[in-house]
């Protein structure tokens, strides 16, 4: 009960912000939050936020991870564009979609696996040592589909992308129970723990025991799979690899969805749940701007000035002023019930 | 120091490669700015195609985006001695020195898809297709479509601020003009990608009452309109038919759509710039007529009508 509270206090000002741009949304678009269901599934601008979200939700969860323990992951863009067209590749081959999966999630595990070689055995800043497979990712991903969109009929790979399950469009399925799972897992365990003290200070983490080749390592594998995860839902959300543009620049939405909410860069702790809420703020920021009809020069500008209020509402000074104000307030309601 | 080595013997390489084999009546060499899309290597592969139907020897050079390559590429061509010159320029600025180079070695130079900012009197013509015109196509089409009935039109533009967005979306506002039944209601960018058209195509379904508010759905690109037909789809509406699909580029994938009746037309950005400059080229060469500094390209349209199944097959193979 005191973990719930302290969670739902943690993720306070990320809800408000979530809430605050529904809010406005459902002001300049008033059929926001009607849902219907057709096809035998929900349908609705709010299932779009979900759904659309989905990409970015999926690499905010290794984001977070990799950012906790002092590093960032700028590959996880170009790994998307990888894994999608191994994916197409392996369905146009004819592959069973099993294979398909595994050679997809393999390749993602790999990318992770040597993005974790390089920052933790070679010692290499994780900024450069991952910009490595950033710029190299997509003449790879360029290479598996032979420069064209690769595009494939396989009904299973598709169901990942377009298909639904309850009533829910299967990426919303897969971002939320993968974001819960491992979010139950790092809590439940240790992990968090070891991984917040590599971020604080590797080498007496180090030091202390605790194995952090291996750990590190870890974290850019599980950044690695949820591009992979990501890369196979737009992939088959299209039914086609496109090596140039899938999950060009989400490396930066996946950032500025942990920054939202509210893991420092500088490492320590962290709240993959928080991260996921801020993936919604940004994608509902998105779907809002194509709802509400402006011109299409306005977007990055309304989206800049969102998110520049949201980081401003969230910066340590405005938060030591509403503690400040919250324990006056609380003050002065004492006072008054002893004078009574 | 050893990277200048290795460069250096590339470079000797390179030019051991392009002066192999002059066999034919004419030897032309082609600078293609590099392979960034599908239609860039369709664009290579009909240009090789139509050389060898000629029996010109045809050098190619890639620059992989780069002018410093295409420059260095032209002058080992102008070493060669060869015949003429083909060029996608990447960028507009920069060339008047080499093509000043080209011009006293007496080699003729044809852009190809792209022109630049020099002066008219240092390349022998430019062949280009006309970006307003491909979307006036489109909206001669919609209006001929549509004949008088009323119809709202939602817009997929391309990136922000490129050429093609802003000249594709002007010449279909032109074809529309004064055809009072047909209205803009919704315009915004899907950056030319299928993810993009198909997230953004779902946006104006749901603000457009489901999708019943709208007639028709013009997009800039063919990628783009491969994406909103599944988004069509998925809300439950037949695209082709409750949707009427325009869009641009004839790549094959469209062709697929039509043939399945869920796309429309499409206006095609032919890859053949090197069929025209090549036929203006022989004129030149042969009776030393000066094609005009401009040869426009056909843009053609494609309907349902035009067995959408035999011309994927035929483009297919273009290494689109």
């Amino acid at each position: 009960m005191d973990s719930a509270k302290r969670l739902g206090r943690r993720l306070l000002p990320q809800f408000i912000a979530l809430a605050l741009i529904l809010m406005l949304i459902w002001m300049v678009f008033p059929a926001f939050f009607s849902l219907a269901i057709q096809n035998g599934r929900l349908y609705g601008s709010l299932i779009d936020v979900l759904n659309r979200g989905a990409p970015v939700a999926l690499l905010a969860v290794g984001m977070t991870v990799v950012i906790a323990t002092k590093g960032i992951d700028l590959s996880v863009g170009a790994v998307m564009a990888i894994c999608g067209a191994v994916a197409a590749a392996s369905s146009v081959r004819g592959d069973p979609l099993v294979l398909t999966l595994v050679l997809a999630i393999g390749t993602g595990l790999l990318c992770g696996l040597w993005n974790g070689f390089l920052v933790s055995v070679l010692n290499i800043q994780p900024i450069i040592a991952t910009l490595v497979l950033m710029v190299a990712g997509r003449g790879i991903a360029q290479l598996v589909t032979e420069g064209a969109i690769l595009t494939f009929n396989d009904p299973g790979l598709i169901f990942i992308g377009s298909g639904a399950f309850a009533a829910l469009p299967m990426p919303v399925i897969i971002w939320f129970v993968f974001g819960i799972a491992v979010a139950v897992l790092v809590r439940r365990t240790a992990l968090s723990l070891l991984i917040e003290s590599i971020g604080i200070n590797r080498r007496a983490s180090t030091l202390s025991g605790i194995r952090t080749p291996v750990l590190l390592m870890a974290a850019y594998m599980l950044s690695g799979l949820c591009a992979a995860l990501a890369g196979l839902i737009v992939t088959a959300d299209i039914r086609g690899a496109d090596a140039n543009n899938a999950g060009l620049w989400l490396e930066l939405d996946a950032i500025l969805a942990v920054v939202v909410g509210g893991t420092s860069l500088l490492g320590g702790r962290f709240s993959i749940i928080a991260s996921l809420v801020g993936a919604m703020i940004i994608q509902a920021v998105n779907t809002g701007i194509l709802l509400s009809g402006f011109p299409p020069e306005f977007n990055l500008i309304i989206k800049a000035a969102i998110i520049v209020i949201i980081l401003v509402i969230q910066s340590p000074k405005i938060e030591t002023a509403m503690t400040f104000f919250t324990a006056r307030t609380k003050g002065v309601d004492k006072a008054e019930q002893q004078t009574r | 120091m050893k990277f200048a080595k290795a460069l250096s013997c590339a470079t000797i390489l390179a030019a051991c490669t392009f002066g192999t084999a002059s066999a034919a009546d004419l030897t032309i060499g082609f600078s293609q700015i590099g392979s960034e899309s599908g239609w860039r290597a369709a664009e290579t592969t009909l240009t090789k195609q139509e050389a060898e139907k000629r029996g010109i020897d045809l050098k190619f050079a890639d620059a992989q985006q780069k002018q410093e390559n295409q420059i260095k590429a032209l002058r080992s061509f102008i070493a060669q001695g060869v015949d003429a010159i083909l060029i996608a320029p990447v960028v507009a600025t920069g060339w008047d020195e080499v093509l000043t180079e080209a011009k006293d070695a007496e080699i003729p130079v044809i852009l190809l898809d792209r022109t630049v900012d020099s002066k008219d009197d240092l390349y022998l013509t430019a062949v280009t297709s006309d970006l307003v015109h491909e979307g006036s196509v489109a909206g001669k089409w919609l209006v001929d479509a549509t004949a008088g009935k009323a119809c709202n039109v939602v817009e997929l533009q391309g990136t922000t601020g490129s050429s093609p967005a802003i000249d594709r979306k002007k010449g279909f506002e032109e074809a529309l003009k004064g055809n009072d039944n047909l209205k803009i209601i919704r315009s915004q960018t899907g950056d030319f990608t299928r993810t993009k058209g198909k997230e953004v195509m779902e946006s104006f379904l749901k603000a457009e009452d489901g999708g019943k508010n709208i007639c028709a759905l013009y997009a800039h690109n063919d990628d783009m309109a491969v994406g909103a037909i599944q988004a069509i789809k998925e809300a439950g509406l037949k695209p082709g038919t409750d949707i009427l699909v325009v869009s641009i580029d004839a790549v094959p994938d469209i062709f697929q759509a039509m043939a399945a009746g869920e796309a429309n037309a499409t206006v095609e950005l032919t890859p053949n710039m090197a069929g025209p400059a090549l036929d203006a080229l022989d004129a030149f060469l042969k009776d030393g007529k000066a094609p005009p500094k401009w040869i426009q390209t056909e843009s053609k349209l494609y309907t349902q009508a035009d067995d959408p199944a035999k011309v994927y097959e035929e483009k297919k193979g273009l290494g689109y």
